[in-house]
């Protein structure tokens, strides 16, 4: 039972992080109706240099050598950087590619993950890098009186957690009160609409992407403090992508409770189902569960209802 | 960083000149991955053999004079572009290859006879290609999963007091989810039965970026000990989980592909107490570690950083170099010193390999690795390895040098060699054949 | 002034539906089929055959199955690499298990299980659409994946789940050399393309192609969404697993799961994409691209003498991998056939502007 409430725990804070990721693709897909294929990158990219730049800054003005200056210093550079990808990805490609089909933005997107990888590992090398904002990576053992050997609660992924809740709680905020946040749903209803009342779209976009870049920096510090920034964290996205189905393309709350559901189903049915089938079943089943809730939901449980026009 | 790029285009000059294929040179293709989630620990592997090559030209001028030439290839780990690579560096004179991956060694197994090129898959690759009558062209030296998973058992019998105790323990196996990972399972399946301890096998999905689930089964059936069988990034994220769900690090073993800097220095303290296989040492002390350092980094064509030198995956892949060298140097013996060799010659060299203590002193390998001696029927040379510890900031060695149980390995290894040739209708080689 | 079919006359309706009406047309893809089957096998080096020319062509063949799922029938499928696999492990599995089975059997029954798993995994486009089936169909992807390494049956009882075939032969022909396996692959390329081909041009096209239009005025028309669908996930599959088969066969030899992973489901998708949808020939462009374009940026630095580290390397070669696709797709969005298309009409009106 004890082992059961753990795997409970474990599932639902695995949860949030993957929603943290999710977050991105719902906010690009939201905003510009682009299924941003390179959010997986886009998080490496940012954990890359908040990574490189905690170490450069110390090298380059050695009075900054604090560590916690240094972070604060490295993530609002890496920030910098982000925005400047979102600029140029703006400003190059999605401007020239209004309007044009799904599957063409998204290969665009995909596209762009290729040169993200690149980019980021010339800039910033391939190595394993450490991200160091001081999360505790010792567990802490709780309700030791009711259960025999207690539960175990890993400190780094309950902060992680509740720092996911908080941000989604901001651009949930965001996206609801503000002027700003109206005009990126009116962005995300009808482009060309939006552009005939006079939103300037690529002030938009370029908002959006830059949103999007933020929420994938403090998911590349969370995971990169989690995992070490390098390469594979990329792929952390492909387990991102179930939340993002099983919540709705569309939909903020859905990215959060997809993540719980997904996170939670993954860790129980691996622990549970997967030694009877051999084990490394957590991957397939997560989109096996968002695949079953679809067929009862085909947009996802908060997505927008798909209306056609024939 | 500027340092890097130095040496880079310094040593691509080098490979660019080796585009023109001049009479006597010997020319080895290195496929390399420096790029994906496996470059942090292919790096210094690749780094390893390009400066041994760059040695015994700058130190020795050759092998009797042959220059040595080079050419990397990268494969990122996967299968099609090490084929690829293989294809397009073949027709250059390889005489060997050192295909640094379990996907790409099975791939290669099946070309590699037919354009009678060697395969040296020192550490890794398929474990019965140790039967050098049937796997005439696999050399899988010093070690293969099934010697390690051994090793690795007798020093967990050992800690406990004795084989016997380990009736009724726990091992769990985390492994790569890949031939690679599964490799060492028959092995440790026939000391299960024989040990009575009962195996768990935790597979992690490739590249292994998250394992929590992983290690939560780890915590629900608390074994214990653990063996890491991982590759890459998939070693420091265990290391960090096991901290994470709370798992003594002491009670982990690693194989030799789990225990070098990468997978431990970003974990630091946390990784305190993790032991490792290891084949070879580590460190800057042994002479030719010198000797690179002399003759190659202090000229400013090193490939790699100067800190990287002497690290363990470094090291090893100089050694792999080594007997690369050593191979074409006992075939230029039979077949004509001084003279470029082919990949059949250098086949037979790889063979009839006779490092003992004195050559390997007089290579300056005194304290790096144990003697190795191959021959037709042992394609394998040396089955030995040490356990090392991680204290939080280097590697110690904490065991004696163990030895493989040759009682269970040969018929193990001769059953999966007839297998394999039942399979392929491959006859086994007769002794005459053994001299040519 | 060359390609204009002035005086060519069709007195039968079966002349008038033929593929290539346009007697330039017919000559250019005779010269094309004599070169590739007799001028090159005879001239080519071996490692053009080898590393290039024959996954090409397994690629293009595979990329012409995932066109006729997502060109022609408009359903966005990420899991092409699990249905190569189950194609290339059904294939090993009936070579293996049946005594004698001829190569070409294997490879179309190899490319019968994928039909049945394709079916199985189309099934949710039944009522998920757009992106959401697009990500649906990574379970499959997955899902192949996992079962590749972990069920037994589907390997053969090996141990490691590495597979490798040896000493292929065809009506008693050896496929050993470079030559054979290039001739064998484009044999089976030619053959696919023209049964596509025809299939598109016939009923069952029509029907995908009004699918992917606007499927519930198709609906409404008549057009069952259940057999529509169905079919083109099924004959998709099914090229795709025999593709899968030759690669595993004919270009790896021996092969893990890994060789099909969802790198090869986006390599497959931007062929199709880059080739352009709906459209045999974009299959065998998008492939060309895709293949050579890696290759020839890694060895540009090489060619140029330029001092660039393998690393380095590797990196340009992502970096303008991505530029490239990004490029393609902003200048002709509807991929290469598009483009070859405008081509051959500037070509018609030459040396005329209008």
């Amino acid at each position: 039972m004890a082992f059961f409430i753990e795997t409970l725990i474990g599932g639902l804070m695995a949860g949030m992080l993957y929603s943290l990721i999710a977050l991105g693709f719902v906010l690009i897909y939201k905003a510009s109706g682009v299924f941003n294929f390179a959010q997986g990158a886009m998080v490496l990219f940012a954990a890359l240099a908040m990574a490189r730049f905690a170490e450069w800054i110390p090298q380059w003005v050695p009075a900054l050598a604090n560590p916690i200056v240094a972070n604060v210093l490295a993530f609002a550079l890496a920030l910098g950087v982000m925005v400047l990808v979102a600029i140029a990805v703006e400003k190059l490609a999605l401007s020239r590619l209004v309007n044009q089909e799904g599957i063409t933005l998204l290969m665009a997107t995909l596209g762009f993950t290729y040169f993200l990888d690149g980019l980021g590992q010339t800039l910033f090398g391939n190595d394993i890098y450490k991200i160091d904002v001081g999360m505790p990576k010792d567990p802490v053992i709780v309700a030791e009186s009711l259960f025999q050997g207690g539960i175990l609660i890993s400190k780094e992924d309950l902060y992680s957690a509740l720092i996911a809740t908080v941000l989604v709680a901001l651009l949930a905020l965001f996206f609801q009160k503000t002027a700003t946040g109206r005009a990126l749903r009116a962005v995300a209803d009808d482009h060309q609409a939006a552009q005939s009342i006079g939103i300037p779209l690529s002030t938009i976009w370029i908002i959006v992407w830059s949103v999007a870049g933020f929420v994938a920096l403090v998911a590349g510090v969370i995971w990169g403090s989690k995992l070490g920034v390098q390469f594979s964290l990329s792929l952390v996205a492909l387990k991102a992508l179930p939340v993002v189905i099983l919540g709705g393309l569309t939909s903020i709350p859905g990215a959060i409770v997809g993540g719980l559901v997904i996170g939670v189903g993954e860790k129980l049915s691996e622990i549970y189902i997967g030694p009877m089938l051999g084990g490394g079943i957590e991957i397939w089943f997560a989109y096996v569960l968002a695949l079953l809730f679809l067929l009862v939901r085909p947009q996802g449980l908060f997505g927008e209802k798909i209306i056609d026009r024939v | 960083m500027r340092r890097q790029w130095l040496t880079m285009i310094l040593s691509v000059m080098l490979a660019a000149g080796a585009q023109a294929q001049q009479a006597k040179e010997q020319f080895f293709p290195l496929l390399v991955y420096r790029t994906g989630p496996y470059a942090p620990n292919g790096t210094p592997w690749a780094n390893g053999k390009q400066d041994y090559i760059k040695l015994i030209n700058a130190r020795d001028g050759g092998i009797n004079g042959v220059k040595l030439t080079f050419e990397e290839c990268e494969t990122g780990y996967a299968t099609d572009k090490g084929v690829e690579c293989y294809e397009r560096l073949k027709g250059k004179g390889a005489s060997m290859i050192d295909p640094q991956a379990t996907g790409i060694t099975f791939a290669l197994t099946e070309k590699a006879p037919v354009d009678k090129i060697p395969l040296l898959t020192l550490g890794y690759g398929l474990s019965a290609a140790q039967d050098g009558n049937v796997f005439k062209w696999n050399f899988p030296l010093m070690g293969s999963y099934w010697t390690a998973a051994d090793m690795l058992i007798q020093q967990i019998a050992k800690k406990e007091g004795g084989f016997d105790k380990l009736k009724g323990k726990k091992i769990a196996l985390v492994y790569h989810d890949s031939p690679f990972g599964k490799e060492p399972m028959p092995m440790l399946e026939e000391r299960s039965k024989m040990n009575g301890f009962e195996l768990i096998k935790i597979p992690v999905t490739a590249p292994g970026v998250e394992q929590k689930s992983a290690w939560l089964q780890v915590r629900q059936q608390r074994p214990d000990y653990v063996l890491l069988w991982g590759w890459g990034v998939m070693n420091s994220t265990a290391l960090k989980e096991a901290q994470a769900t709370g798992y003594p690090r002491e009670k982990m073993y690693g194989v030799w592909w789990a225990g070098a800097e990468p997978d431990v220095k970003d974990v630091g303290e946390g990784a305190k107490g993790y032991n490792a296989l290891n084949l070879n040492s580590s460190g800057q002390a042994p002479k030719v570690i010198q000797d690179i350092l002399k003759y190659v980094h202090d000229k400013g064509q090193g490939t790699g950083p100067k800190d990287e030198v002497g690290s363990v995956l470094y090291t090893r892949g100089m050694i792999i170099q080594m007997l690369s060298v050593e191979a074409v140097r006992r075939a230029q013996e039979r077949f004509g010193k001084g003279k470029v060799m082919t990949g059949e010659q250098v086949r037979w060299g790889l063979e009839n390999l006779a490092l003992d203590q004195k050559k390997l002193d007089a290579l300056g390998f005194a304290g790096v690795m144990r003697p190795l001696s191959t021959s037709c029927a042992d394609h394998m040379g040396s089955t030995w390895a040490r356990v090392q510890t991680w204290d939080g900031t280097k590697w110690n060695f904490s065991s004696d040098w163990l030895e493989a149980d040759t009682a269970i390995l040969k018929p193990m290894v001769k059953a999966a060699a007839d297998k394999y040739a039942a399979d392929k209708k491959i006859t086994r080689r007769t002794p005459e054949d053994c001299q040519s | 002034m060359f390609y204009r079919e002035a005086g060519q006359f069709k007195s039968t309706y079966r002349a008038d539906q033929q593929i290539l009406p346009i007697r330039q047309d017919r000559v250019a893809m005779a010269l094309l089929l004599l070169t590739a089957f007799v001028i090159v096998p005879l001239t080519a080096p071996e490692y053009l055959l080898r590393a290039i020319l024959v996954p090409f062509l397994i690629l293009s063949l595979a990329a012409l199955g995932l066109n006729i799922l997502v060109g022609y029938c408009g359903q966005i499928s990420l899991g092409t690499g699990a249905f190569m696999a189950v194609g290339a492990y059904a294939a090993y599995n009936a070579q293996a298990r049946i005594e004698g089975l001829p190569l070409i059997v294997s490879l179309l029954l190899g490319g019968a299980c994928a039909t049945v798993v394709g079916v199985i995994f189309g099934v949710p486009s039944l009522r998920i659409r757009g992106l959401y089936l697009a990500v649906a169909t990574l379970a499959a992807q997955f899902f192949v994946d996992w079962a590749a390494l972990r069920l037994r049956f589907v390997t053969n009882g090996s141990e490691s789940g590495s597979v490798s075939v040896s000493g292929l032969h065809v009506f008693g022909l050896p496929i050993e050399s470079p030559a054979s396996k290039y001739l064998l692959c484009l044999s089976f390329a030619v053959v696919f393309a023209l049964l596509a081909k025809n299939l598109v041009r016939s009923g069952i096209g029509r029907e995908w192609m009004a699918m992917r239009d606007m499927d519930v005025a198709a609906a409404v028309i008549g057009i069952r969404p259940v057999h529509a669908k169905l079919t083109a996930f099924a004959v998709s599959a099914f090229i795709v697993g025999v593709a899968g088969g030759l690669w595993g066969f004919v270009h790896l030899g021996a092969w893990e799961p890994a060789a099909f992973n969802i790198d090869r489901s986006f390599q497959l998708l931007f062929m199709v994409i880059i080739g352009g949808l709906g459209s045999i020939s974009g299959g065998f462009l998008g492939a060309a691209f895709i293949v050579l374009l890696p290759i020839a940026l890694e060895r540009l630095p090489q060619l140029l003498h330029l001092p660039v580290s393998t690393a380095m390397s590797s990196h340009l070669t992502s970096m303008v991998f991505g530029v490239l696709i990004v490029f393609f797709l902003i200048v002709e969005p509807h991929g290469l056939a598009r483009l070859w298309a405008t081509a051959k009409e500037k070509l018609r009106l030459w040396p005329f502007p209008h």
